[in-house]
């Protein structure tokens, strides 16, 4: 590629979404009006037998069929999505929000803080995530707020290393010098100069390491180590619901499709972001 | 080999002994944080003020962390790996026999989808755009973002229900003839194949197409080679390095995997085991599993940065 | 006779990551004779890599050859097989590339990628290649001929590497050569070496050749016709002479002047007053860890010292590695001195920015080479500028916009930008907002890294006119960095000569017809011209050659 500067403007910017887009979009907001608005969805008690036979069919009384006690489905898949969704998003923020406030502070510190920070975080990101979730589970339980905790500490590393090298890069440039010897304090920097540069990228992280959490989650709640009776997640009513695998009834397939259309969905519309959206940074 | 390449793979391994350090006092530390005193849980109903002081004692419980930390790595590495709480077996006699069968089955599995990840990898970011390409990023993707249990049940679903090619569940004490054994690794080893293979062809492929993309392999069609050659001579060998660090990290899903596959189809391995030590909370057992995996981790992934510096051009003199 | 190569009526479309088509090569027509060598001329986004590139029947990812004919030889390469291309590439046609370095494959010695044309194309056997391949090397004056083959690419030099990759095109005894900006990233001295060797190995085989650059006085050393683009299209073609002598297009004739830039009223401004704005004394500064001299390992500046009256230019020259943006960046306080002082206004600073006060560092205010990298592409415009008017002058609200609009106005630029992000900018509007953004901040003294290198010639003496105009309207004083002896010339009062990191001669601008230290005189020398005659006409002293040389 030449070194000289285009002479021409480059690009007009572009809002539109792809189909693709637009449909993982529709489908993100979807379960996210369903967790909201659960408690007031449900056709019946999630709790409650509805049916004296269990792994009921699919009728018109229950939309999915019934599970292993013969309660509705449909209402335990309904409110799984509150616990599904809730749970994943409280861990992703905190692990977004710590692992990005640190991520530029060490780019920016640099010395020893940024050594420190990044051998323990290399340390961390050493160890594969299931086997992680498995050991801090078996120390602190699986109440909500210890998953919670769990997970967003499982997933800040990663999210500490990719705002780092993103700020080491933007730091390089010359418009942070210019700043530098214009005598603007770090926190102006940090701030209103290197975080508009990186907070895109950064929110594409968010989605996929939502994703990765909502993965953890069913994971651990497929073994029976996650969100536990009587609550229930997706990954719980597939753990509770498991042996009818063999008869493939509505009650195991339905929470599993339910984790997927969701996991799905995020990486596409991750994938599918208008230009105008991916490109505005450094 | 010279003095520089030398002195970083010493750094390396350097690292990797720290890392190791480190982790193994993490997984210690976490699995002590427990509220609750082991040596109550140990005595259960003979919990009397005298015998847990006594076995507290006898235990080191009143050590600092530190300490105890050291203790139990000697132990680690002389053998002595301590005894369960469950159910008060030497700890090495428990793992013993299903360390291999885990390592059977996630043997298995690298052998076949290694080769079958690194092909479709590679021929689909040479074929880029093309139908082929997107329908392989397709079903990658769609393996990727599902949890492995989902892929599991889909597999059983197909071919055990439908189907009725394979059983759905293993046991291993039953096999009578090759066919068997068969029928009774196919399942977890199909299940494993897939979740390991999508992500090291989504890491393959992206490897591959970085080079693709360089000045270098642009200049070598036009000095005329043949697209082949251009992929086999100049592209794949700078990619090597990407590569092996591509299929070090799709051991961490491997080792995911595992623990999924074992559970859901009952198969004895080793992380079998540590799933129902958790449940449990059979805590010394958890903490030696934990550090097999770990260590076992750390060595393949340092092997591989070890093979990345090794072939870096720049270092050669 | 029927021409080598005849282009008709080419078209090439470019397909945008939105999906939008473009046609970037719109109905071009050129010939070149066997033999002959023609110049494509332009400025970036011309085509011209684009058309040459099409000469080989290969169009850059995402470009398609849409329509026309490309006969090199007889066959049309845009209506051949891939196959039948390939077998055409590296034999009848080479290529060399502009950036050689990335060209070659880290991890394969030189010399098999060399020969490795000979290879895939079954020309002969590899021991007579090698032998072929040193034949060449000495013809292209590289030193070590023997042996040199054994490197890896990033064991040799930028300009032994610039004639690697001609070897490695030569080797197939191509009828025609592709050269795209081969000269580009190189120094002026290194230049002359590579633009002799490729002259004469072209000649004495009778090769015919195209050459792309933006340099006319480079490509009117070599060519012998030459063809000017613009957008796509073909604006005037002729002989070297004269389009010379007598360019008859609008746009050529722009080419053409900006490489003269206009005379600048030097009289009539301030004369000398009693203490310079800025002296620097003795300043040394480098990277790396602080020796027993007080000196850091890496010196990239050693015992520098000039004055800089106000109201008046110093230019600073010197080849890459001679230490003079290291010293912009000491002067500015981003690299602190390790030694010697730096007295503005009389008094003086603390060696490193972090320790001067605000009015201190409003007063010196410093814009870089690349805008890209210089403005951040967050922010729009007004915030870009209006920043230093808070930071400095505590302003706000509406005084703040009022005077964002002057600046701009100040820069030449629509008030209409104020809302525009840097990406939506061209190359020299970008140049002129980071000059904008200095001047915001009212100083006295703006120091100009290389802020023309990156700007093609016509914008970068647009940058330059409006250099002069702001100093006549505001009184400042620049410190200008550069390589290149003419836009220094057209701007600075005195010019300072940089080598190794020592100021090797301070003249003026009288002074420059005349160098005295060697250093200067072979750069100044080394300095094409618009002469077609001139590299064969250049005489330099051996010994200058050995000694500066560096080759």
């Amino acid at each position: 590629m030449t070194q000289i500067a285009a002479s021409k403007p480059v690009r007009r910017f572009d809002y539109t979404f792809s189909l693709v887009g637009m449909i993982a979009l529709a489908v993100i907001l979807f379960w996210a009006i369903v967790a909201i608005f659960a408690p007031h969805l449900v056709p019946y008690s999630p709790g409650k037998i509805v049916d004296t036979d269990y792994f009921g069919p699919i009728s018109s009384k229950l939309w999915l069929g019934s599970d292993y006690l013969g309660r509705d489905m449909l209402s335990r898949i309904i409110m799984g999505a509150r616990y599904t969704l809730g749970v994943a998003l409280a861990g992703v923020l905190i692990a977004s929000t710590s692992g990005v406030v640190l991520g530029m502070a060490a780019a920016v510190l640099g010395g020893w803080v940024d050594t420190i920070l990044s051998r323990f975080m290399d340390a961390m990101l050493s160890i594969p995530s299931k086997l992680f979730g498995l050991v801090v589970v078996a120390a602190v339980g699986s109440s909500l707020p210890a998953l919670i905790l769990t997970l967003a500490f499982i997933y800040a590393p990663g999210s500490f290393r990719f705002a780092r090298s993103l700020a080491v890069n933007v730091n390089t440039m010359d418009f942070i010098a210019v700043a530098r010897i214009r005598g603007e304090s770090t926190l102006y920097l940090v701030g209103a100069e290197i975080l508009p540069n990186i907070i895109r990228p950064v929110l594409a992280d968010f989605g996929i390491r939502f994703v990765f959490i909502v993965l953890l989650l069913s994971g651990l709640s497929f073994l029976g180590l996650g969100v536990q009776p009587p609550l229930a997640d997706w990954g719980a009513l597939v753990h509770e619901n498991i042996q009818s695998l063999s008869y493939a009834s509505a009650a195991v397939i339905a929470p599993s499709v339910a984790i997927a259309s969701l996991t799905i969905s995020v990486n596409l519309l991750i994938d599918n972001l208008p230009r105008a959206i991916r490109d505005r940074s450094a | 080999m010279n003095s520089e390449i030398g002195s970083l793979i010493l750094r390396r391994l350097g690292i990797a002994m720290v890392t190791l350090v480190i982790v193994s006092f993490a997984v210690f530390f976490t699995t002590n944080l427990l509220p609750g005193d082991t040596a109550t849980i140990l005595l259960g109903q003979a919990a009397t003020p005298e015998a847990i002081a006594g076995l507290r004692q006898a235990m080191h419980l009143n050590d600092p962390a530190i300490l105890r930390f050291f203790h139990w790595g000697l132990g680690f590495l002389t053998g002595d790996l301590g005894k369960s709480y469950a159910n008060n077996m030497e700890i090495s006699t428990l793992i013993g026999g299903r360390f291999v069968n885990t390592m059977e089955l996630a043997g298995l599995t690298t052998i076949i989808a290694v080769p079958l990840a690194l092909t479709l990898g590679i021929t689909s970011a040479v074929m880029r755009g093309r139908l082929y390409d997107r329908v392989v990023s397709v079903l990658t993707i769609g393996v990727i973002s599902v949890p492995e249990f989902v892929i599991a049940s889909t597999a059983v679903l197909v071919f055990a229900v439908y189907l009725r090619w394979l059983p759905a569940i293993s046991f291993v004490n039953e096999i009578h003839s090759f066919s068997d054994m068969l029928r009774m690794y196919a399942m977890p080893v199909v299940t494993l194949t897939f979740v390991v293979s999508a992500q090291i062809i989504r890491m393959t492929r992206a490897a591959v197409i970085e080079t693709l993309d360089t000045p270098y392999v642009e200049m070598a069609l036009l000095k005329g080679a043949s697209r082949s050659r251009m992929v086999l001579r100049h592209a794949l060998p700078n990619a090597l390095g990407p590569i092996v660090n591509a299929l070090a990290l799709s051991l961490s899903y491997l080792i995911g995997g595992v623990i999924i596959v074992e559970t859901i189809f009952n198969y004895p391995g080793i992380a079998k085991l540590m799933v129902d030590a958790v449940a449990t909370r059979d805590l010394p057992l958890i903490q030696t599993c934990a550090v097999i995996f770990c260590a076992g981790y750390l060595i393949l992934i340092t092997i591989a940065d070890i093979i990345a510096i090794i072939s870096n051009p720049r270092l050669r003199k | 006779m029927t021409n080598l190569v005849e282009i008709r009526n080419l078209r090439v479309e470019a397909t945008t990551d939105s999906g939008r088509r473009i046609e970037i090569i719109g109905g071009v027509d050129l010939d070149i004779a066997k033999g002959e060598i023609v110049a494509l001329i332009g400025e970036s986004g011309s085509g011209k890599t684009t058309i040459a590139l099409t000469l080989m029947g290969y169009a850059r990812p995402g470009c398609k050859i849409t329509g026309g004919s490309v006969m090199v030889d007889g066959s049309d390469m845009a209506a051949l097989s891939e196959g039948q291309r390939q077998r055409i590439r590296g034999t009848e046609v080479a290529y060399v590339p502009q950036s050689a370095a990335a060209a070659f494959n880290p991890s394969a010695k030189i010399m098999d990628q060399v020969i490795e044309v000979t290879r895939i194309h079954g020309l002969m056997p590899p021991a007579k290649a090698r032998l072929r391949a040193i034949e060449l090397f000495r013809a292209l004056s590289l030193p070590d001929p023997d042996n040199i083959g054994d490197r890896y690419p990033h064991q040799v030099s930028g300009g032994q590497l610039q004639r690697l990759a001609a070897a490695m095109a030569l080797i197939g005894d191509p009828k025609l050569m592709i050269f795209d900006e081969p000269t580009t990233a190189l120094d002026v001295t290194t230049q002359i070496e590579v633009l002799k060797a490729f002259k004469s190995v072209m000649r004495a085989g009778g090769i015919a050749g195209v050459y792309v650059s933006h340099d006319l006085a480079v490509v009117a050393q070599i060519a012998d016709r030459i063809v000017v683009l613009k957008d796509g299209a073909v604006q005037e073609t002729g002989t070297t002479q004269d389009i010379l002598s007598t360019p008859k297009h609008a746009y050529t004739q722009e080419l053409l002047s900006a490489f003269e830039p206009k005379h600048f009223e030097f009289s009539g401004r301030n004369e000398a007053s009693a203490a310079p704005l800025l002296r620097i004394e003795n300043v040394s500064s480098g990277y790396g860890q602080i020796q027993a001299d007080g000196l850091p390992l890496v010196c990239a500046v050693r015992s520098v010292g000039f004055d800089l009256q106000k109201g008046r230019n110093l230019g600073i020259i010197g080849e890459s590695g001679c230490g003079k943006s290291t010293l912009a960046r000491t002067i500015a306080g981003m690299l602190p001195a390790s030694a010697g002082k730096v007295l503005f206004a009389g008094e003086q600073m603390p060696p490193a920015a972090t320790n001067r006060s605000r009015e201190q560092l409003r007063q010196m205010q410093i814009v870089f080479q690349s805008a890209d990298t210089a403005l951040n592409p967050a922010k729009p415009i007004e915030d870009i500028i209006g920043r230093p008017l808070t930071f400095y002058h505590g302003m706000s609200g509406k005084a703040r916009s009022k005077r964002v609009d002057e600046i701009l106005d100040m820069v030449r630029l629509p008030k209409s930008l104020r809302y525009r992000h840097p990406a939506e900018l061209s190359g020299g509007q970008k140049q002129r907002v980071n000059f904008a953004r200095a001047l915001a901040a009212d100083p006295k003294l703006i120091i100009c890294d290389e802020i023309t290198s990156a700007l093609d010639t016509v914008v970068a003496a647009a940058i330059i006119e409006l250099l002069k105009e702001l100093q006549r309207e505001l009184d400042l004083s620049y410190i200008f960095i550069s390589h290149d002896l003419s836009v220094v010339k057209a701007i600075c009062d005195e010019i300072v000569v940089m080598y190794r990191g020592e100021k090797v001669e301070q003249l003026t601008r009288e002074g420059i017809k005349a160098p005295v230290h060697p250093y200067s005189k072979l750069l100044f020398s080394s300095v094409p011209e618009l002469d077609p005659a001139w590299l064969d006409n250049l005489v330099l002293e051996p010994d200058l050659i050995r000694q500066y040389g560096g080759l």
